[in-house]
């Protein structure tokens, strides 16, 4: 019973990683909260409904290009709404609030032209097969979230490490003026970062969307509370915590589930939130700076 | 006006409108409440969770407890500031994203909670049947008394404190201004005018629901006070004026409200970060 709930809560966690992974990368590199990060979540989900539904695809198409469509749509979202405020070096709650306009703006669009009716993925779509192992059940979806949230963290690791486009990344992420000087592109690098994070977000929308198989046009919207949760607890732009605090938040809520009672689950994140703002604000690892006043 | 005396007519237009006087005073009074918090560089995307916990606070109390309104509309503006005593203990000390991330999350297990404690708040369905004990001349009250409140402070020698806070919050602690009181001053009483709002909004519509104080009315709230700009404490006011009556005069707009308000504070921010009504208070000599 204990070992199927944990097995439970680290494939909820990791949809809480993947999902928080992306969001803490802008704030990591790019010193902004971006708010419309909920909506690449929703945009990547009905991308790959769409194609999904319109054109048969498989999930092996549908979810490369639902979460390179929203990469796509985050590098022309923060073009749109930062350039100008990265230019005057304005400060972190104007682009916030610049951020928090335009998701309303567009979830409520898309609200507008879809419904906000709950539409799910056609029937058939993935396996939902489980398979039993030592009296452990896990869906092959559950496999797959699991799997491509190795994949791509594997793959974000190599590419900050190894590659001169992450060297680019970590130095923009340093200073700004000192990447520049350095004959750093710093437009292209923070076009890079936001789709990065935005096809984070996508696929974390098409793998959730597929586990609850339920999408919205707010979907995004209500995932945020878990990415607050989860970017705070792990220390703003911290990766490494993002990821460990996603799983522990996943097994959290499924342990109150499974031992105290349902509802309780859903105070869960907000509660490790504020606790963690009184007594760690730095976060899990310490590394974020807590900027005191 | 054919056949009817003035006081029929008037009698007639309050019957039609009433709904929509009474929104233009609550959302008046929660532009204020923005406006408040804002005032001091601070930025709260909270003050719909506070409407909410006072609406759902008054509602309950009424309902449940049959307390008389002179006392519930007091404890629906406690409960909300004990909230805010819990958020802004940590965040007010860190910086300015803390606050902002916590009071949006604050909305979201809030509208959670709402609908999943069905015993005690009714669910998805609400809490309906809230006798309407919110006159109108209540709601225009409280909404002078606010408003002149702040026009008063905002002379004095808060007021200047509170706009060198704005302006640089590290000097203004430099010349002595006692930087932690003022935020979580600040954020108390704009917790409070929140929870009156929202026990004058329950008090006058007799049903509330889980999804009224999510999301979109925290970022339409916001709309009001970068509409208005916040200059004075009456523009806010009039920010929320606008965008309230708006989607009532112009009926095809309906669909795109929140679209609008949404892209009003993309606009504000960018392009007119002191808001349409750009005025300053001329200090007290």
């Amino acid at each position: 019973m204990l070992s199927q709930q944990l097995v439970n809560g680290l494939v909820l966690g990791s949809t809480y990683a993947l999902f928080a992974l992306g969001f803490t990368l802008i704030f990591g590199v790019l010193r902004v909260i971006n708010l419309t990060y909920g909506f690449y979540f929703s945009i990547g989900a009905f991308v790959a409904l769409t194609v999904a539904r319109e054109f048969g695809a498989t999930i092996w198409v549908a979810l490369p290009v639902g979460a390179l469509s929203a990469g796509v749509v985050a590098v022309v979202a923060d073009w749109i709404l930062l350039t100008r405020l990265r230019r005057a070096k304005a400060g972190e709650l104007a682009s916030l609030m610049v951020t928090l306009g335009a998701v309303l703006a567009l979830y409520s669009l898309m609200a507008v032209f879809i419904g906000t009716d709950i539409q799910r993925f056609p029937f058939g779509f993935v396996d939902n097969t489980a398979i039993e192992f030592g009296g452990i059940r896990i869906s092959l979806v559950q496999m797959l979230i699991v799997g491509t949230t190795f994949v791509l963290v594997a793959v974000l690791f190599l590419l900050l490490q190894r590659t001169k486009l992450g060297l680019m990344i970590r130095a923009l992420a340093e200073n700004e003026d000192a990447a520049r000087l350095m004959g750093i592109n710093v437009g292209l690098t923070v076009a890079a970062v936001s789709f990065l994070s935005g096809t984070l977000g996508g696929a974390a929308g098409v793998l959730i969307g597929l586990n609850f198989n339920a999408i919205q046009p707010f979907m995004g919207e209500h995932m945020m509370l878990r990415g607050f949760a989860v970017i705070i607890i792990g220390g703003l732009g911290d990766i490494r915590g993002a990821l460990i605090a996603g799983v522990l938040l996943g097994v959290l809520e499924v342990l109150t589930a499974g031992y105290i009672s349902s509802n309780a689950k859903e105070a869960v994140a907000f509660t490790i939130l504020v606790l963690t703002l009184w007594f760690r604000p730095v976060g899990l690892f310490g590394r974020a700076q807590a900027k005191r006043a | 006006m054919d056949g009817m005396t003035m006081a029929e007519w008037l009698d007639d237009f309050l019957f039609t409108y009433e709904t929509l006087i009474h929104a233009l005073g609550v959302n008046g009074l929660l532009a204020l409440s923005m406006y408040c918090v804002m005032a001091v560089g601070q930025l709260s995307l909270g003050q719909a969770a506070f409407m909410g916990i006072g609406a759902y606070t008054g509602a309950l109390l009424t309902l449940n407890l049959g307390l008389p309104f002179w006392l519930v509309l007091p404890l629906s503006a406690l409960a909300p500031a004990v909230v805010a005593l819990v958020i802004g203990g940590p965040t007010l000390r860190l910086s300015g994203v803390y606050l902002a991330i916590s009071t949006i999350a604050l909305g979201e297990v809030l509208r959670v909670l709402y609908i999943n404690a069905e015993w005690l708040t009714g669910g998805a369905l609400g809490l309906s049947g809230i006798p309407r004990k919110a006159d109108l001349w209540l709601i225009y009250l409280l909404l002078f008394l606010a408003v002149l409140g702040f026009w008063a402070v905002g002379r004095s020698k808060i007021g200047r404190a509170m706009e060198a806070m704005r302006e640089d919050e590290a000097v203004a602690g430099v010349m002595g201004v006692n930087l932690p009181v003022y935020k979580m001053g600040a954020l108390v009483v704009s917790a409070m005018l929140a929870g009156l709002a929202g026990c004058l909004t329950a008090h006058s519509n007799s049903f509330i629901g889980p999804n009224e104080f999510g999301f979109e009315m925290a970022v339409t709230i916001l709309s009001f006070a970068l509409l208005g700009g916040i200059g004075t404490p009456i523009a806010p006011v009039i920010g929320a004026l606008v965008l309230t009556s708006l989607p009532e005069i112009l009926r095809p707009l309906q669909d795109f409200r929140l679209v609008i308000n949404g892209l009003i504070i993309v606009v504000a921010v960018l392009f007119l970060p002191r808001g349409v009504i750009p005025f300053r208070l001329r200090r007290a000599p």
